[in-house]
């Protein structure tokens, strides 16, 4: 772990570290500040909340929204929940998924996009949804999905 | 005089453009020369007029919609800020047919007002719950809850006054009040909806709760795929701290009450309310056995009052206008009003708040305008994942939870999604399975296991595989995970399955 990496982490179990069940909040403030939750990180944050290394690492494994290794550039969020299979999410997720080459939990070979399945974005009346970097689209057809991912090149 | 025009920042509008169209119209009126206060409201929750623009007109709303960046020259042209004719006009806002035959009580300031102003709030009503409540014993507000009728409106229906009773007899040194803003379920948006466009409401509901039974310290459990919700929460809390509502002495009562909210990480299952205590408490979200309940045993193992958003909302009002009031809504045991969620293949998909007892018919039909595509109903799933699909041969059921259990269905959170005639059933049915999967918590074994082989039996079927006996095998396990699971989500994955099965046998190759 680099040096400014570490002294980050220490800083958000300072400022965090004494709420009540102080963990997801800590969890939540890690990745949002490094992007990810690196491995290494794992024995300072169960030192600090006086928890084992497993219990830390039994919860970041749990939940979905957390990562241990860094995203692409950018992060998909395709939502394949019912309300959006109603209006056509299953021909865009396999229109995204041509189009990138790549399947769910995975990112593309030059790095830029990572894809993620979600389940449900709460726009269900306007499916089918996806977002970018918590950017909400709404009516994605794969022709809007194209023109997304060209607004996304383009600002490269 | 400053013309005021109103552009949502809900999370769906957004979705639909309405940063553009705000930035189109202040650009405008910069080049115009025109002086305007543009306003951010939430929305009203007619999603399929998003963006909908409001223009202020002699104290009168007017709305246009669905605006996109490239009307606003035109708008402005129209004189739509004096509420011009304009091929978007949609006249008053309030006279809009689906907002108008609605009854809105949870939702009567949604998009109305700025979500973050204390004083469009106080002006619009509220707050007069909080100050009622402030004068009242605990016993005389649990009572106050009970003569409502108010039952929780997360899934299960239970009657909050009697979770709330259990709370208040429990001696303890501290006790809590967590909402459940997990909001998972496909095919809702309500929660989201009132925490983006009305916080307050949610804010003061919860202040109540903490004044009845005894608690002084409360938390909202906010799913991560709703960073808006989140952010507007956040930003309502300090300023509802800032103006005294919450504190160690809430509207200069001596009595205090603490207002947190964090944030999930994706697991579907942290919706149900021990799973989410587990989470609060920094652990995984596996579901803990009940008893203790949490009214006894909760969050760090003190008595705690668990509520959804709406259950929580709703109580503002209540004690704004009396539980006699809101007890005079509804029919049956289900009183009060019900926002219902309208989603899927739907023409005008949005929020629609009534009293029990409407039709799925007119939900659909009057409000919703039949399907999208225009092609046939097939079917519908309301209460969400776990939820049965309903043919289009019970659409005249009424919107009640007894009249919905009668019919192996349920109301859950009032989500409605609908399908048209190219749905593949079985696809459905593997899908439910399929989500059981990947949001099991994993602690019992026909929930963790009996799902993944509800997907490889439902595979064979739609293979042609041995279809009778892999059918009889789908049933068997479907009672297995019903009778055998700790809890509702492998517990009622076997209800969209059956509904399925047995209402749509020619997709299972019947
Ligand atoms: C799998 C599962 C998911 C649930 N998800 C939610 C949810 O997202 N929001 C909610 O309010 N209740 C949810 N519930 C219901 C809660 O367990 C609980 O009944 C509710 O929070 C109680 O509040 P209420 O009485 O106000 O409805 C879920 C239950 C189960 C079994
Ligand atoms: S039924 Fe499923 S989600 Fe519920 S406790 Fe058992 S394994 Fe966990
Ligand atoms: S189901 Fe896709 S946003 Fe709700």
């Amino acid at each position: 772990m680099g040096a400014e990496t570490d002294s980050r982490i220490t800083a958000v179990l300072d400022r965090l570290g004494d709420l009540p069940g102080a963990l997801l909040p800590v969890l939540h403030e890690i990745q949002h500040e490094i992007g990810h939750i690196p491995p290494t990180a794992v024995p300072a944050i169960a030192r600090a909340l006086n928890l084992s290394r497993a219990e830390v690492h039994g919860v970041i494994s749990f939940y979905s929204h957390f990562r241990t290794e860094p995203a692409g550039a950018h992060l998909i969020q395709l939502c394949r929940a019912e309300a959006c299979q109603a209006v056509g999410s299953r021909e865009l997720e396999a229109h995204v998924k041509a189009r990138l080459g790549i399947d769910y939990d995975a990112t593309s070979e030059d790095g830029r996009i990572t894809l993620e399945p979600v389940y449900c974005l709460g726009n269900c009346a306007c499916g089918p949804s996806l977002q970018i970097d918590e950017h909400l689209h709404a009516r994605v057809t794969p022709q809007r999905f194209d023109a997304l991912l060209a607004g996304l090149e383009e600002s490269r | 005089m400053t013309q005021r025009v109103y552009v949502p920042s809900d999370a769906t509008a957004c979705a639909l453009g309405a940063d553009a169209v705000a930035a189109a119209i202040a650009d405008q009126a910069r080049t115009r020369g025109q002086d305007l206060q543009l306003i951010r409201n939430g929305s009203r929750g007619l999603f399929w007029l998003e963006p909908l623009v409001e223009v202020e007109v002699e104290g009168k709303r007017f709305g246009y919609g669905p605006v996109a960046p490239e009307d606003v020259p035109g708008l402005f042209a129209s004189d739509f800020l004096t509420g011009g004719e304009h091929p978007l006009a949609l006249g008053p806002t309030e006279e809009i047919p689906y907002l108008r035959a609605q009854t809105r009580v949870n939702f009567a300031r949604a998009g109305l007002i700025d979500p973050l102003s204390l004083t469009d709030y106080q002006r619009h009503g509220g707050f007069a719950g909080l100050r009622r409540a402030l004068a009242l014993s605990g016993q005389a507000a649990v009572d106050e809850v009970k003569t409502s009728g108010l039952r929780g409106r997360g899934g299960a229906a239970f009657p909050t006054g009697i979770k709330w009773q259990t709370v208040l007899d429990t001696q303890a040194t501290q006790k809590y009040v967590v909402c459940n803003a997990d909001e998972g379920d496909s095919g809702t948006f309500a929660d989201r909806l009132l925490m983006e466009a009305d916080p307050l409401q949610l804010i003061e509901g919860m202040t109540i709760a903490g004044l009845a039974v005894g608690a002084t310290q409360g938390y909202i459990y906010v799913r991560s795929e709703y960073p808006r919700a989140f952010a507007v929460l956040r930003a309502a809390i300090a300023l509802a701290r800032e103006a005294g509502f919450l504190g160690p002495d809430v509207c200069g009562s001596g009595r205090a009450f603490e207002l947190e909210a964090r944030l999930g990480a994706g697991a579907y299952i942290c919706g149900e309310e021990t799973s989410l205590l587990e989470s609060l408490e920094g652990r995984r979200g596996l579901v803990r056995a009940k008893p203790p309940l949490p009214a006894i045993e909760g969050l760090f193992g003190k008595p705690t009052v668990i509520n959804n958003v709406l259950t929580l909302a709703s109580v503002a009002e209540i004690f704004a206008r009396g539980g006699a009031w809101y007890a005079s809504l509804g029919c049956g045991r289900s009183l009060g009003t019900l926002p219902m969620q309208l989603a899927g293949n739907v023409k005008r998909g949005g929020l629609i708040e009534l009293p029990f007892g409407h039709s799925l018919r007119e939900l659909i039909e009057d409000f919703g305008g039949g399907t999208a595509s225009g092609r046939p109903l097939r079917a519908v799933q309301v209460g969400g994942p776990l939820g049965a699909y309903l043919s289009a041969d019970e659409l005249d059921t009424p919107l009640d939870y007894e009249a919905f259990a009668a019919r192996g269905a349920m109301l859950g959170h009032g989500g409605v999604v609908v399908f048209d005639d190219s749905v593949d059933m079985a696809e459905q049915a593997r899908f439910a399975m399929e989500f059981c999967v990947v949001e099991s918590c994993g602690k019992c074994t026909p929930c963790r296991i009996g799902s993944v082989r509800g997907v490889e039996v439902i595979d064979r079927i739609r293979a042609d595989t041995d279809r009778d006996d892999n059918l009889l095998l789908l049933k068997e396990l479907c009672d297995t995970m019903e009778y055998g699971s700790l809890c509702a989500m492998g517990g009622l994955t076997p209800m969209p399955v059956r509904s399925a099965v047995e209402k749509f046998p020619q997709d299972f190759g019947a």
